[in-house]
């Protein structure tokens, strides 16, 4: 049984990593940055290590492993507790975070190769495990909180990695502060709940309240809506959902690891982490349901049209995002996980082939792509596997968490349930075909030149070249075997993932919902057994939505197909087409331009900040000016009669002498 | 009872001015003693912070001689002391005093009358927060003003003389009030004292204690209390008394910008809630939890006011300025958070401005100094000028993340500790002040990192290619600043198990 200074461990590790990186390896021997990279290796895979251990001993303790509650700040009526939360739902995380981060801290060590910030990279990567390990073992909802923030400092270092180039700077300030925008909420709804309980600021004890009816209806809705807007900014749900693609300047590593399968899906694991406040509200549920089926579709939609190869997969991630969030809205927390987990390890499979594809082509607009399973077998064969799992093909991991999700849906007794149940099958069409669409563009095909080409036609256009592109070469061949390894495991994880951990059908090697039991084991989360099979613990195998969404998605394969490779629709002719609505959609529905040009820069900055600066300087500073002036103005009369002339206050003195004598004469 | 620890961290800068002034004129000999007097009072400062006992609490280290002034009936001790309240922000002086002195190395012009003025202001700052005796206090609030008139006035940029003249005046005319205010608490025959807390060792009651027994003063309670709460305000600065602050910070030289945001800011806080809660805690007729309301709104306007005007700054050094008008906005916030008495988070608002006190002064302390660091390498203060400096100068851009990062409240850093102590202590009494506040986070975070990224990051223009990186010495109060900001923000009991005492005093827990 894992102990809690154990538990403290699993940050520890990444966090001295970075601690030593930052202040010895990078400062004073950045010669040797190739052993950041070991090092961060090996805390990472120590903190795996404890993490399995901490998934067998909650295994073995029913779900729940209670630690203490400590003392961060105390005053009289005010307590900040933190601690160790040690759950199905902890664990579950640690095991995903840890896993993913290290396949990809080895990804990295190729990719990375030759960079000028080696050292620096691998600091930054280490901060974020820690600070993502540290939030899902918080506690206390303001520890919770406060590694929820470090989180989104690692991605906004991490995002801005290249921060010479203008375009990074740029989409690290935006991701950090649309998310900060979403924190906000979040921040209110925790003063909140800490008035409605002294003591509720520990989580153990919220559950405890919402558990035994000490929160009302109404206070959770307002609790819950604003943890939910603090996910929404996080896991990019609309509307502040504008920052995930231009996340993508980042390394791709790093889309891997914090823009696809960990940090952004940290917007579940909050509304999971606080769902007994949830629960105890059906408006708050609906919106998370609603907010997540639109953002399925609507960020699929903008998936459709993008031509570099990352954006189209950032628009996935929010999209299948938007899942997660419909189905723990409807109450199926367990599918809601279920997909979380499956969905970090195929999505990180497909960024990886991203930037092994930008390896071999030295850009990443499919454009310039094209035939590359010739020359990269492996991450061909390896992107087919995880496409066929994000598409939710039988018998891939995905296929299995997406059709729970269905299922759910479709039990749901409530118009909810329905309108998700149609966004869900619409976004899973949308899915099948953008990512075949890659599939066809990225490998099959003619190779149409790379990056060459690309800034031939950058230069045709007189564009500038930024860095990046200046500096790529188009290297035909496939990647190292640090790059290809993380990709092949990936890739068996891809395939696995879904029955051996939930299978549906009772035989094999693990027990039927294994992973459902797991999750509702829970008793401080799931007080009574209905309230865990209400969450999803032993959904049916529905044959005929089964059978529904595997058409859809094969149809939308099939319209890739006869679109991109067999050349039966052409492409260009239905852009013109419908030139309206792909303009809308390659422009991403105008959100960016509505936020930042017309909202930011033209209402608030350009209007209420000019005008209030105005006001400070001309009217408020005016009045102290003015104030200023009069005194001198009135001192400069007084002074007139003090000007200092001998002379005159003689003479003055001698009238009014003059004057007195006279009165005192004529008077008496 | 004299134990002298105090009486010594007041005069030795002074002392160490009037030694300089006897020197010959070599520079560099000035140099080193004024960095070596300042450290020598870092040290005593910690002394003093560490050896204050939090298990006895009360007042601590007192220095008594009385009647200084040998009038009859005229009450006025030489009473130093520290209490809870006090020893944190005597540790704050000392840290940022040396600070100061380090960031001075580059001074050129004038060597031996910069550093007599600037050891000056650091007697008299120490002095405001040790004195407990009104009168004493009093004067030590008004000496501060001409070291700085002088520091701004003779070596800064811009229009020195303008800057200066404000800040003094506007200072002055807070003072004003609160020489009145002060005069008609001892004319209230109940009151007649000077002391501002009781030392019960010494005999000595003070004027809480007196107040809570008392039946009326000689003027409205209510009026006296306004008095007072100018001059702080002022000093603070709060909407709409703030507009001293950017010119006196743009125009300073760049230790003196430190200290008037790491420390002078603090008077005006300190002063907040030693006299304006303190006092008026229980006083008759009118308590400071009346006036709750006005400083939950004062300090609403002055976060997210000053917070959209730092988004409008292209000066750097005025773009911090305002960032500090927004800051100090959470001290008073937390203040508010004294109408909850009776209610339970009174205690949790109160520590909160107080640790934000040592908080900002640490943080826009290093700011300052940061700024004033990139403007001898880049020539220009004025941000759209700037750009890609990063990669000439890391350490100094690393140190300014950080400091950035502690500016908008990033947990793991002490800005955040603060802020959500202040934020759930107020929250209880006004909630929608505190909500209104809470978004000056949002706005802080687009400030810094929109300032950060036009300065440091992007593309570097030419003439910024032989910009070179911080040397030792400045790098030594860089991480003597940073030190406490990482410290206090992991474990912030360091700082508030202090404050804690004296706050429960205030609060008459």
């Amino acid at each position: 049984m894992i102990n809690e200074a154990g538990s403290w461990l699993i940050i520890g590790f990444p966090l001295a990593s970075f601690v030593i990186i930052g202040a010895v390896i990078r400062p004073f021997f950045n010669r040797y940055a190739i052993v950041a990279g070991y090092l961060t290796i090996l805390a990472v895979a120590i903190s795996l290590g404890l993490s399995i251990f901490a998934f067998i001993s909650v295994a073995d303790a029913g779900g729940n492993i209670p630690f203490e509650s400590r003392e961060w700040l105390s005053f009289p009526g005010l307590v900040i507790p933190f601690g160790i939360m040690m759950d199905s739902l902890t664990v579950l995380m640690l095991i995903t975070v840890a896993g993913v981060s290290l396949l990809v801290q080895v990804y990295g060590l190729g990719y990375m190769k030759g960079d000028k910030g080696y050292a620096k990279y691998f600091a930054f990567m280490s901060l974020f495990t820690a600070s993502m390990l540290g939030l899902v073992l918080s506690r206390g909802v303001i520890q919770l909180y406060a590694f929820w923030e470090l989180v989104g400092l690692s991605s906004y270092l991490l995002i801005g990695f290249w921060y010479t180039r203008p375009a990074a700077a740029a989409a690290a300030k935006k991701a950090f502060l649309m998310t900060r925008l979403g924190d906000f909420a979040f921040l209110l709804a925790i003063l909140y709940i800490f008035t409605l309980g002294d003591d509720l600021l520990d989580i153990p004890h919220l559950y405890e309240a919402a558990q035994i009816g000490a929160i009302g209806a109404t206070a959770a809705t307002w609790a819950a809506l604003g943890i939910f807007a603090g996910a929404v900014g996080k896991s990019a749900q609309f509307p502040l959902n504008t920052w995930l693609p231009d996340a993508m300047e980042g390394p791709t590593p790093v889309s891997a690891l914090v823009h696809s399968a960990t940090m952004v899906a940290a917007g579940v694991f909050l509304v999971g982490r606080f769902f007994p406040l949830f629960e105890l509200s059906n408006e708050a549920m609906n919106t998370v349901a609603l907010v997540g089926g639109f953002t399925a579709v609507f960020a699929a939609s903008m998936g459709l049209v993008a031509n570099d190869i990352k954006r189209v997969f950032a628009f996935s991630t929010i999209s299948q995002l938007g899942y997660m969030f419909f189905a723990i809205g409807i109450g199926a927390y367990v599918a809601a996980f279920f997909h979380l987990f499956v969905h970090a390890w195929f999505k990180t499979l497909l960024f990886m082939s991203a930037g092994s594809v930008n390896h071999a082509s030295g850009t990443f607009d499919m454009r310039y792509m094209g035939g590359l399973r010739k020359v990269m077998p492996f991450t061909y064969a390896t992107t087919v596997i995880g496409g066929l799992s994000l598409a939710g093909i039988f018998p891939f991991a995905g296929f299995w968490s997406k059709d729970e999700i269905f299922a759910h849906a479709a039990e749901v007794d409530s118009p909810v349930g329905w309108i998700v149940l149609i966004l869900g099958l619409t976004a899973a069409f949308m899915t099948a075909f953008y990512m075949f669409r890659v599939i066809f563009m990225t490998y099959h095909g003619k190779f149409r030149g790379g990056v060459d080409k690309e800034n031939e036609d950058l230069r045709a256009a007189g564009e500038e070249i930024d860095e990046a592109h200046a500096t790529a070469r188009v290297h035909l061949a496939e990647s190292p075997w640090t790059m290809v390894m993380p990709l092949l495991i990936l890739a068996v994880a891809a395939v696995l993932a879904g029955y051996l951990t939930n299978p549906t059908a009772g035989y094999g090697i693990v027990d039927q919902h294994s992973f459902g039991e797991f999750m509702t084991e829970n008793h401080q989360v799931f007080e009574t057994h209905e309230a865990a099979v209400h969450a999803g613990a032993e959904p049916k195998f529905n044959y005929g939505i089964a059978f529904l969404s595997t058409l859809v998605a094969l149809s939308g394969i099939a319209l890739a197909y006869a679109m991109y490779q067999a050349k039966l629709i052409s492409p260009a002719n239905l852009t013109a087409r419908f030139k309206p609505v792909h303009r809308i959609l390659i422009n991403k529905y105008y959100m960016d331009e509505l936020y930042e040009d017309i909202i930011v820069r033209n209402i608030f900055y350009n209007r209420f900040a000019k005008r209030l600066a105005s006001f400070d300087i001309t009217i408020l500073d005016g009045v102290n000016v003015q104030l200023a002036s009069w005194t001198r103005r009135f001192s400069g009369v007084l002074g007139f009669i003090q000007d200092g002339q001998l002379q005159t206050y003689g003479a003055v003195a001698s009238a009014g002498a003059v004057v007195a004598i006279v009165i005192f004469l004529f008077w008496a | 009872m004299f134990s002298g620890y105090l009486t010594i961290a007041v005069f030795l800068p002074i002392a160490t001015a009037l030694l300089i002034a006897l020197m010959p004129r070599r520079d560099q000999w000035i140099r080193w003693t004024a960095i070596g007097a300042t450290v020598v009072e870092l040290v005593l400062t910690i002394t003093i912070f560490i050896r204050y006992e939090i298990d006895k609490g009360g007042v601590q280290f007192v220095d008594l001689f009385g009647n200084w002034i040998p009038i009859e009936g005229f009450d006025a001790r030489y009473l130093l002391g520290v209490d809870g309240l006090s020893a944190p922000l005597v540790l704050l002086t000392g840290i940022l005093g040396a600070a100061a002195a380090f960031a001075s190395w580059r001074i050129k012009h004038r060597v031996r009358e910069y550093f007599i003025w600037l050891l000056i202001l650091q007697s008299s700052v120490m002095g405001v927060f040790v004195s407990l005796d009104l009168l004493l206090f009093f004067i030590f609030w008004e000496i501060e003003l001409i070291p700085m008139f002088m520091l701004i006035s003779g070596w800064g940029t811009g229009r020195p003389r303008y800057s200066a003249m404000k800040f003094v005046i506007f200072t002055l005319a807070g003072s004003a009030f609160m020489l009145v205010a002060i005069l008609a608490l001892f004319m209230s025959g109940q009151i007649g004292t000077f002391a501002m807390v009781s030392i019960p060792e010494e005999g000595i009651v003070g004027i809480p204690e007196k107040m809570a027994l008392a039946t009326g003063l000689i003027a409205p309670t209510a009026l006296i209390f306004a008095f007072f709460l100018i001059a702080f305000a002022v000093k603070l600065p709060v909407w709409p008394v703030h507009s001293w602050l950017p010119d006196a910070h743009t125009d300073a030289p760049t230790a003196v910008s430190v200290m008037l945001a790491g420390v002078l800011l603090k008077m005006g806080g300190y002063g907040l809630i030693r006299i304006s809660a303190g006092f008026f805690m229980e006083s008759p007729d009118f308590q400071i939890r009346d006036a709750g309301w006005i400083l939950a709104i004062g300090a609403a306007i002055s976060i997210v006011y000053g917070a959209v005007l730092t988004l409008r700054q292209t000066d750097l050094k005025r773009l911090i300025a305002y960032s500090s008008v927004s800051h100090m906005g959470f001290v008073m916030l937390g203040v508010a958070a004294v109408s909850a008495t009776g209610s339970k988070t009174a205690s949790g608002g109160l520590n909160g401005a107080a640790l934000q006190m040592f908080t900002h002064g640490t943080i826009t302390g290093l700011l300052f100094l940061l700024v004033g660091m990139t403007y001898e390498r880049a020539h220009t203060r004025h941000i759209p000028d700037m750009g890609g400096l990063a990669p000439k100068m890391p350490l100094i851009a690393t140190a300014f993340l950080v400091a950035g990062l502690a500016s908008l409240g990033l947990p793991g850093l002490s800005g955040f500790a603060a802020e959500i102590t202040v934020f759930l202590g107020t929250w209880d009494v006004w909630p929608i002040a505190t909500g209104i506040s809470a978004f000056g986070v949002v706005l802080a975070a687009a400030y810094i990192l929109w300032m950060v990224q036009r300065v440091f990051f992007g593309p570097r223009p030419e003439r910024f290619d032989d910009a070179e990186d911080a040397t030792i010495v400045d790098l030594i109060p860089v991480v003597g600043l940073i030190a406490p900001i990482v410290i206090v923000g992991i474990w912030p009991a360091v700082i508030t198990d202090t404050f804690e005492i004296g706050i429960k005093a205030t609060l008459g827990l």
